[in-house]
């Protein structure tokens, strides 16, 4: 720790009046946790965010949260958490960050619950449920709205705060720019949305901003809120990037304006059978390919597979999910949201009709480097939940992220709060104007967009990204807008992730390099902007969790 | 199919607004008023039937499918979310387009909310111990998280207007959720903020009685919470009186 930092209780001794020393940008389950984090241990912070903690992507996480609780009698434990989150991402997490989520999973569910987060219990114990890739029943969930359930609880919790001043909102106010120089992070720079006045905030900053959906616009199905903006910014800044090119699809969403409509798991679950049109006669292909999982293969074998019958020469049309034999009752109690949403936003009764799904991009497993304690590569700068590449690999498990933006949340707060530095601190605003612009568009342009989805698709080649991080390059070039070109520089680094990683791996495939390259590849992609050239390195990851906890 | 889409256009709070008549063809009908939104909003140029060029227009959304709150707004004259509201609900093809009206303009068809926040932080809606959502308080509790605090009810509420005693059902709601969880001395100070905010307002007219885009049972919320609320008072009492008399 360098000498001009201070402990949590020397500055707040010091600094009786509040002001805040750090600034989180996002208010999803990843903010509020570092906010709720701070303001225990007595540290004040401002929370901004374009819109209030209701409108964050994390309210719309369905399926549940892990922990091993162990209240379903199936003698489970962290290490068997641990076991499947490391398999799950192909080994491609640090280790000692898997197993500090993980041994923390149980403590993390348990302040949630006691801040009556209305997860479903039996006998006062929460109920949990299988989720894909874990041996045990290890995921605790509230019907189908865990993400809004937990998120309530901790709006609620975080407002104590906000009323002592310990929390500061700033809920309708977006990242503008990080105050960034040699490595190291000074404060942030935020756009008032409705007074249209830029503001410096100063101290430390924590990157809390959700995916980057920004690069896929229509392809995800999270928020347009998450544009991928903050992470832009850090990049531009100097801040590495780590696995970018990790980018989870699932298998069964269907379009709706501007993003993706998840069709949960749980409708396979439930019975619902995968098939497409082959000869004029429906092929059940997951059945016939994997007679003993079936439709319930991992995501990512799914969403191969569907790819790949969408292109067989014999077969027509789209791939489509049969839901019409499930009984009324299922309808009626477990699948009642989906069937809602397909007859509002598609026009079909699942019920009645198959529906036509295909995969889109529901996760991104990269994102801003960040080491066990959650600091970037620059100093001073902390990010943690989907922002931040940490715990997932090259595939994070369901009910994983939302653990990990919670957990990370906290580990971030601890760690910039013990990096203080006092007299940095304080606000000032700075100018207004007529030229900033409320509403961006929440994606890359057109073209960039389509490089970029038809590079990073589910099967990629050397070939198809090497030519677009060409074209990319001569989009840049050509862009005048700021905002836009940090998205596609962003962009341009995700294609450079995907091409330098001549293997196949969890959620990347790369048809030209089919097999998994432990040897040359069981490491991190790290991509850095010098203000011109990205550079790729593959960075070693420690092999076993070390002894220290 | 052709729509016309009269939208309120307003710079800011201090411009003069108008509606603007935009024209939105669409094969399908299942589009929403959001969809049509953002695709407007994509256009190069963005022209009303008139011709008159202006910006990109200032709404807020999120989620695009009735989970966030952000996109509420008076779609020919009810609150409503605009990624729930499809364009072929309206068999005219004509459907008017404007901001909530009850709360102070930003621009266009976005509206400061802050209040809503404001109001739950005043009421001092949270809880100092610790909660547990039981078996027993469960259901209550779940419901209860569920507000978007998109302010569709206060829109409609006779009683609510902005910096008023009366909080609405958007207090209502979350404080339900604590209710139902707390004991002791945080009860009793929620109970307090309550009786205030809440019991005290509502004139029961149930304007806002199926306007709830989350389709919260806000009739049955309300009914507990005054119980509760009610009843820890009574027997509160009846305890002190209790003891009043064996000593
Ligand atoms: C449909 C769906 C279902 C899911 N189900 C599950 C599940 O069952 N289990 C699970 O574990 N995970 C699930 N996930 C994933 C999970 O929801 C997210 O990964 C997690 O909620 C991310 O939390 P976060 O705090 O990192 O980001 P978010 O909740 O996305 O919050 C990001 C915050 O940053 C703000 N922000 C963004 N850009 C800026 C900017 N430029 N300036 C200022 N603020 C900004 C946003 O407004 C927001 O407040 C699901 C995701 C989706 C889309
Ligand atoms: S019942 Fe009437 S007064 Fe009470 S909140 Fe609803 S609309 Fe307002
Ligand atoms: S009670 Fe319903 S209408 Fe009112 S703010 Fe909450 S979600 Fe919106
Ligand atoms: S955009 Fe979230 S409710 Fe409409």
């Amino acid at each position: 720790m360098r000498n001009d930092t201070a402990s949590a209780n020397d500055i707040l001794n010091k600094r009786p009046d509040k002001i805040p020393a750090v600034n989180i940008i996002g208010a999803g389950l990843a903010g509020l946790s570092a906010a709720l984090a701070l303001a225990r241990s007595g540290i004040s912070c401002r929370l901004v965010s374009p819109m209030p903690s209701e409108r964050a992507q994390s309210v719309m996480a369905e399926g549940g949260i892990n922990a091993a609780l162990d209240t379903m009698g199936e003698n489970d434990t962290a290490a068997g958490h641990f076991n499947d989150t490391m398999n799950g991402g192909v080994y491609l997490a640090d280790p000692d960050a898997v197993w500090a989520l993980c041994s923390n999973a149980p403590e993390t569910v348990r302040m949630l619950l006691a801040l009556g987060a209305a997860l479903s219990t039996e006998n006062g114990r929460p109920v949990l449920r299988s989720f894909g890739g874990q041996k045990k029943k290890r995921t605790a969930y509230a019907r189908s709205s865990t993400g809004k359930i937990l998120m309530t609880a901790l709006t609620d919790a975080v407002r104590r705060y906000e009323a002592e001043g310990l929390v500061q909102r700033y809920s309708h106010h977006r990242l503008h720019s990080l105050n960034i120089r040699n490595g190291e992070c000074f404060g942030a720079r935020v756009l008032d949305l409705h007074r249209r006045v830029l503001s410096d905030m100063k101290g430390s900053v924590i990157l809390a901003s959700g995916g980057m959906n920004g690069l896929f616009p229509g392809m995800t199905t999270g928020s347009v809120l998450n544009t991928g903006d903050a992470a832009a910014l850090a990049f531009v800044s100097g801040a590495e990037l780590a696995n970018p090119e990790m980018i989870q699809y699932h298998p069964t969403t269907f379009p709706i304006s501007g993003k993706r409509c998840l069709v949960s798991e749980a409708a396979r679950g439930e019975g619902g059978r995968l098939f497409i049109m082959r000869n004029n006669a429906r092929w059940y292909f997951m059945e016939e390919k994997y007679p003993e999982l079936g439709n319930l293969m991992p995501r990512d074998v799914v969403s191969r597979e569907i790819e790949l019958v969408r292109n067989d020469k014999e077969c027509s049309g789209q791939v489509c999910l049969d839901m019409t034999a499930l009984d009324r009752a299922v309808w009626e109690s477990r699948l009642s949201d989906l069937r809602e949403e397909c007859i509002r936003y598609l026009g079909r009764d699942p019920a009645a009709v198959p529906l036509e799904v295909s995969p889109g991009i529901h996760y991104f497993m990269g994102g801003i480097n960040v080491d066990k304690a959650h600091r970037t590569s620059i100093a001073r700068l902390y990010a943690a939940g989907e922002c931040a590449c940490q715990y997932h690999g090259a595939n994070r498990l369901g009910g994983n992220s939302m653990l990990g933006a919670v957990f990370g949340g906290q580990t971030a707060a601890k760690t910039a709060a013990s990096e203080i530095i006092p007299d940095n601190a304080g606000e000032e605003e700075i100018a207004g104007g007529e030229e900033l612009e409320i509403m961006q568009p929440a994606g890359v342009p057109d073209k960039a967009a389509e490089l970029l989805r038809e590079a990073l698709g589910i099967f990629r080649s050397g070939e198809k990204l090497e030519s677009a991080v060409q074209k990319m390059q001569e989009l840049i070039d050509n862009e005048n807008d700021a905002l836009q070109r940090n998205r596609m520089i962003l962009g341009k680094a995700v294609l450079l992730g995907a091409l330098n990683r001549k293997e196949s791996r969890g959620a990347h495939t790369r048809t030209d390099y089919p097999e998994r390259d432990d040897a040359h590849y069981r490491k991190t992609t790290i991509a850095v902007f010098d203000g011109k050239e990205i550079a790729v390195s593959f960075r070693d990851i420690q092999s076993e969790r070390g002894e220290a906890e | 199919m052709k729509y016309l889409l009269d939208i309120w256009r307003q710079r800011d709070k201090d411009t003069d607004g108008s509606f603007r008549t935009y024209l939105y063809e669409t094969d399908s009908d299942t589009v929403t008023v959001a969809s049509a939104l953002s695709e407007l909003n994509k256009r190069k140029e963005l022209a009303d039937i008139e011709g008159v060029v202006s910006g990109r227009i200032v709404w807020e959304c999120s989620c695009m499918q009735k989970k966030c709150g952000a996109c509420a707004m008076l779609i020919n004259g009810k609150p409503r979310l605009a990624c729930d509201a499809r364009l072929s609900d309206n068999k005219s093809g004509r459907l008017r387009i404007e901001p909530l009206r009850k709360f102070p303009l930003v621009a266009d068809l976005t509206v400061n909310r802050q209040i809503i926040f404001d109001d739950l932080r005043q009421m001092q809606v949270w809880s100092e111990s610790d909660i547990f959502a039981d078996d027993r308080n469960n259901t209550v509790m779940y419901e209860a998280s569920r507000c978007l605090q998109c302010g569709c009810c206060l829109e409609v509420c006779p009683n609510f207007a902005v910096g008023e005693k009366f909080f609405g059902m958007s207090a209502m709601v979350p404080a339900s959720r604590l209710l139902a969880g707390m004991t002791g001395s945080s009860f009793d100070r929620l109970r307090k903020q309550y009786g205030k905010v809440i019991t005290d307002g509502c004139g029961k007219s149930l304007a806002c009685r199926n306007i709830c885009p989350a389709g919260i049972d806000i009739e049955g919320l309300m009914a507990r919470s005054n119980a509760a609320v009610l009843w820890k008072w009574f027997s509160k009492r009846r305890s002190r009186h209790d003891n009043g008399n064996n000593t």
